[in-house]
């Protein structure tokens, strides 16, 4: 039982690490219907204007810093991005099931 | 439609922020009780496609672009609830990790791209779906349609903030917003559709708005 859900999981993580690491390069890199419409209606500054209220981010802009090739680093955010988003998820999910089960109940 | 810092005023923000947790607070809460134990795998092998696919923006008109959103993928798949726990994940990984979308609007981007997204055409889905003739091609057209307005509601939840904020008129904002994403969607309904296709010839058992139907 155990065993089915995983083939697919697995089957499914690895053709979205494909498609992040492989295809995301080859991503448009125009601005997204947000943006474009923020330039359009003049109010992008507003984004542009003070410090983001979080700088921190290891991989800003989907590109792992310290990589020459623009390509490898996106690729590199891609890989990462996905397994951790992948591992994160999972482990919510172990834990709501962990709490939420009642003592004794066969999980 | 990842909001930067600085679009929406902090007043919305801060009530986006009460909204989306409180809704991820009760998606938690049905998860305990009903998510299966074989779901968990499928929960995170969802967010991390979507994560994947969120990074491949594809052309639409004029030198724009435009990304999956995959709300209504997991809504279909996994229910509305699990949808929007996923979208939060994303998002929020996406905001620490990556500087997509401001941390001061990550309460406003769950609520848009998460529940918005998930609870609106998830409903949708399921009026659209009653209303076809039983079987796969209905299935699939309700998908289909329900994955274009999840896009397009989105980015009129996003409009309605921007306006409401001061940062740009309801008249001028709203139909540009909604004039871009109904092209986006279309590429929604696209990916959409396809990956529900394949994952019904493949594992239909998976799919959980498929399960729910049968008795």
């Amino acid at each position: 039982m155990k065993g089915r859900g995983w083939g697919f999981a697995l089957v499914g993580l690895g053709a979205s690490l494909l498609l992040a690491v492989l295809v995301s390069p080859f991503a448009s890199s125009s601005p997204d219907g947000l943006e474009r419409v923020a330039e359009d209606k003049g109010f992008i500054s507003r984004a542009e204007e003070g410090e983001p209220a979080w700088n921190s981010s290891p991989v800003p802009d989907y590109t792992v810093p310290g990589v020459e090739s623009e390509s490898v680093a996106t690729g590199l955010a891609g890989l990462v991005g996905t397994l951790g988003v992948f591992l994160v998820t999972l482990g919510i999910g172990v834990l709501i099931k962990k709490k939420g089960a009642k003592p004794g109940e066969g999980v | 439609m990842h909001i930067p810092d600085g679009f929406v005023s902090a007043p919305i923000n801060l009530a986006a922020y009460a909204v989306s947790g409180g809704v991820c607070a009760y998606a938690v809460y049905r998860a305990k009780r009903e998510l299966g134990e074989r779901q968990v795998p499928l929960l995170g092998v969802t967010a991390a496609f979507v994560f994947a696919a969120q990074m491949l923006n594809f052309p639409v008109a004029g030198g724009t672009s435009g990304h999956f959103l995959g709300a209504t993928l997991a809504a279909v798949l996994l229910g509305p609830w699990n949808a929007c726990l996923i979208m939060a994940i994303v998002l929020g990984m996406q905001c620490l990790g990556f500087a997509d979308g401001g941390l001061t609007a990550l309460g406003t981007n769950v609520f848009n791209m998460g529940i918005v997204a998930s609870l609106g055409s998830y409903l949708l889905f399921v009026g659209i779906k009653r209303i076809l003739p039983e079987g796969k091609s209905g299935f699939l057209v309700s998908v289909a349609v329900a994955s274009w307005f999840s896009v397009v509601l989105a980015s009129a939840a996003c409009a309605l903030e921007l306006a409401t904020s001061g940062t740009s008129p309801l008249r001028v904002v709203l139909p540009a917003m909604a004039g871009v994403h109904v092209l986006i969607g279309i590429g929604e309904a696209f990916i959409t559709t396809t990956v529900i296709a394949a994952i019904m010839a493949s594992r239909k058992d998976l799919i959980w708005t498929l399960r729910e139907a049968e008795p």
